[in-house]
């Protein structure tokens, strides 16, 4: 680091506070300015009627429905997660690269499009619409729909948060816990979580984030009614649409602060797996593969 | 089990080659439970779209894909993702750079927030930039008394994209940046370089197939992209109706052959950009390895 520092005599201080400010000023007029309206917008009538806003019953359903759809979805994708990054990381077998990138899909898959295909399968003129009708289950415009858009959209984030973590950490400390006799589970609960944990609290707080934010995928299969299936970011949008901007921007402040501590408990965990992943390329210089590099974690939209 | 062919003169120290690879127990739960996961959740859904697509005949599917309105649609959500990719781009550059290269007071919460895209919900995104951009907007009362309007057209639509594709850019770029061979520039400095010589012969190709990489992974995003362009964009079909939003138009008056033929050209670029990402990351991590 301090060789690193003495080269910066590279630029002028007079270049290097020009880029500083104009990265800064980007970042204070695209990032910051959002945020803050957010918060002005909200309290723009003052605190009462920002706290009036908080108490419609209609805000209450929309804020339970959306810790409801977490709670389902955010277990699920963590097993799922857990799953599939102990498969492709600890073994290698035909047709992994495939399975990667099919779980980066919904990275690229336009929110909409995954909205549209659970209304292919299960609306009424859907795969199983019929069926479904017959025995009187509803999905699409229903909460099932709007869990099941969630689920494929937040599915990713703790498989890929995992992955190149365990692919980094290698298999040599579950072997010794299996040669000492441990079994397989208790292999996996007192050597890989451990081991995996700041990784698995990223993938859990960012996947949390998206499944209380999903929007346009929810926004299809979600038939927007009041007090049953509008999410909380769904409620906003109707919020807004009546141009009661203060109750809108009074439910998005609370999505906006759930980002700001996503932001905090994303920071901290990211320190701590750095300082692992530090310790552990200073432990192991006899490791066979090139000490764990740093991956980007760009998929984290 | 690959055990027949063992001509070792001790079995018991070399294991049949199958049980060394996989040592460690669970593979088949795993594996199984992620497939069966991803035919659930994925698989079947898109093998839905993509069969109802192929129950068109090639008249009727070009035909809903290729009117005006459809059309328009295509052009301003590939070319607004494309502007806000080319903006993410440099910009996305000088701020990984920022962070990378220089320290300045608050750079850790600047770093943190950075994210800020991934972790706000788009919705918010998009009522909090309308707020700020409209003509009674923070930043859009400049620009009102020279009749230029930032919200609902589709300038609104590629600064909402350059929001929501900023991260990609910095985060793919950062992590090359810091692995970086310092060596390499100061080799170059003795030699004479001047700095821009050294950015752009020394730095500039290191980290290029990096800086490609969060270009398309912003691009395939912009392309997507819903919640925090609709509230901005105006919705004004032909003119600043994004490609998402005929899905939704078409779904809510029941085409859904209609919507679905445009899901299916959404959904075939993903695939192109998906495979353009991962040998973009390949490129990337050969880059790396020769480094190395």
């Amino acid at each position: 680091m301090n060789g690193r520092r003495a080269l910066q005599r590279g630029e002028s201080p007079w270049l290097r506070w020009c880029l500083i400010g104009l990265a800064l000023g980007f970042m204070l007029l695209f990032l910051v300015l959002p945020l803050l309206a957010v918060f002005t917008e909200a309290l723009r009538m003052g605190v009462g009627a920002y706290f009036e806003a908080l108490q419609d019953p209609y805000a209450w359903a929309a804020i339970r429905l959306t810790l409801l759809v977490a709670a389902i979805t955010v277990p699920l994708s963590l097993v799922f997660g857990v799953a599939a990054a102990w498969a492709v990381a600890k073994f290698e077998f035909w047709g992994k690269s495939f399975l990667t990138t099919l779980i980066d899909l919904p990275f690229s898959v336009s929110p909409v499009v995954a909205g549209l295909i659970y209304v292919l399968v299960f609306g009424a003129q859907g795969w199983f619409g019929p069926w479904l009708d017959e025995r009187g289950i509803q999905i699409i415009f229903a909460v099932p729909g709007i869990v099941l858009a969630t689920l494929f959209i937040t599915f990713p984030f703790i498989a890929r948060e995992l992955i190149p973590l365990m692919q980094a950490q290698g298999t040599e400390e579950e072997q010794a816990a299996l040669v000492l006799g441990a079994s397989g589970w208790q292999t996996f609960w007192r050597v890989t979580l451990p081991n995996i944990k700041w990784g698995l609290i990223y993938g859990v707080i960012l996947c949390n984030a998206r499944a209380m934010g999903e929007f346009g995928a929810v926004s299809v299969v979600s038939g927007h009614i009041r007090g049953l299936t509008n999410t909380m970011p769904l409620h906003v949008e109707v919020l807004y649409n009546e141009y009661q901007s203060v109750a809108a921007f009074a439910v998005a402040s609370l999505l906006a602060l759930l980002a700001l501590v996503t932001l905090v408990i994303k920071t901290v965990a990211e320190w701590r797996m750095e300082r692992e992943m530090q310790t552990l390329a200073e432990l192991a210089p006899e490791r066979p593969s090139s000490p764990p590099v740093y991956t980007p974690r760009t998929h984290a939209s | 089990m690959t055990t027949a062919s063992i001509d070792l003169p001790a079995p018991e120290a070399a294991p049949p080659r199958r049980a060394q690879r996989r040592v460690l127990p669970g593979f088949h739960l795993a594996l199984g439970y992620t497939v069966f996961y991803m035919s659930l959740i994925v698989l079947i859904p898109l093998a839905a779209l993509i069969l109802k697509t192929l129950s068109m005949s090639w008249a009727d599917f070009w035909d809903a894909v290729t009117t005006p309105r459809v059309l328009a649609s295509f052009r301003l959500s590939f070319g607004a993702a494309f502007l806000a990719a080319v903006v993410n781009a440099f910009m996305g550059l000088l701020v990984a750079w920022v962070l990378v290269r220089y320290s300045f007071p608050g750079k850790k919460v600047v770093d943190a927030l950075v994210d800020l895209p991934f972790a706000l919900p788009t919705a918010v995104a998009g009522i909090a930039l309308t707020a700020i951009l409209a003509g009674n907007g923070w930043i859009g009362q400049f620009f009102e008394p020279f009749g230029i309007q930032l919200a609902f057209n589709p300038t609104g639509v590629v600064i909402a994209l350059i929001f929501v594709g900023l991260p990609f850019v910095v985060r793919t770029v950062q992590p090359v940046l810091q692995e970086a061979e310092k060596e390499l520039e100061e080799a170059a400095q003795c030699l004479g370089a001047t700095r821009w010589q050294i950015f752009w012969r020394v730095i500039f190709p290191t980290i290029l197939p990096a800086l490609l990489t969060g270009f398309a992974m912003a691009f395939a995003r912009g392309v997507g992209e819903f919640g925090s362009v609709i509230f901005i964009a105006g919705n004004i079909p032909m003119v600043s109706e994004i490609a998402p939003l005929v899905i939704i138009g078409r779904l809510e008056a029941f085409d859904y052959l209609g919507a679905t033929a445009v899901a299916s050209v959404m959904l075939l670029f993903s695939f192109i950009m998906l495979l353009a990402i991962n040998s973009l990351q390949a490129w990337q991590r050969r880059r790396a390895g020769d480094g190395a």
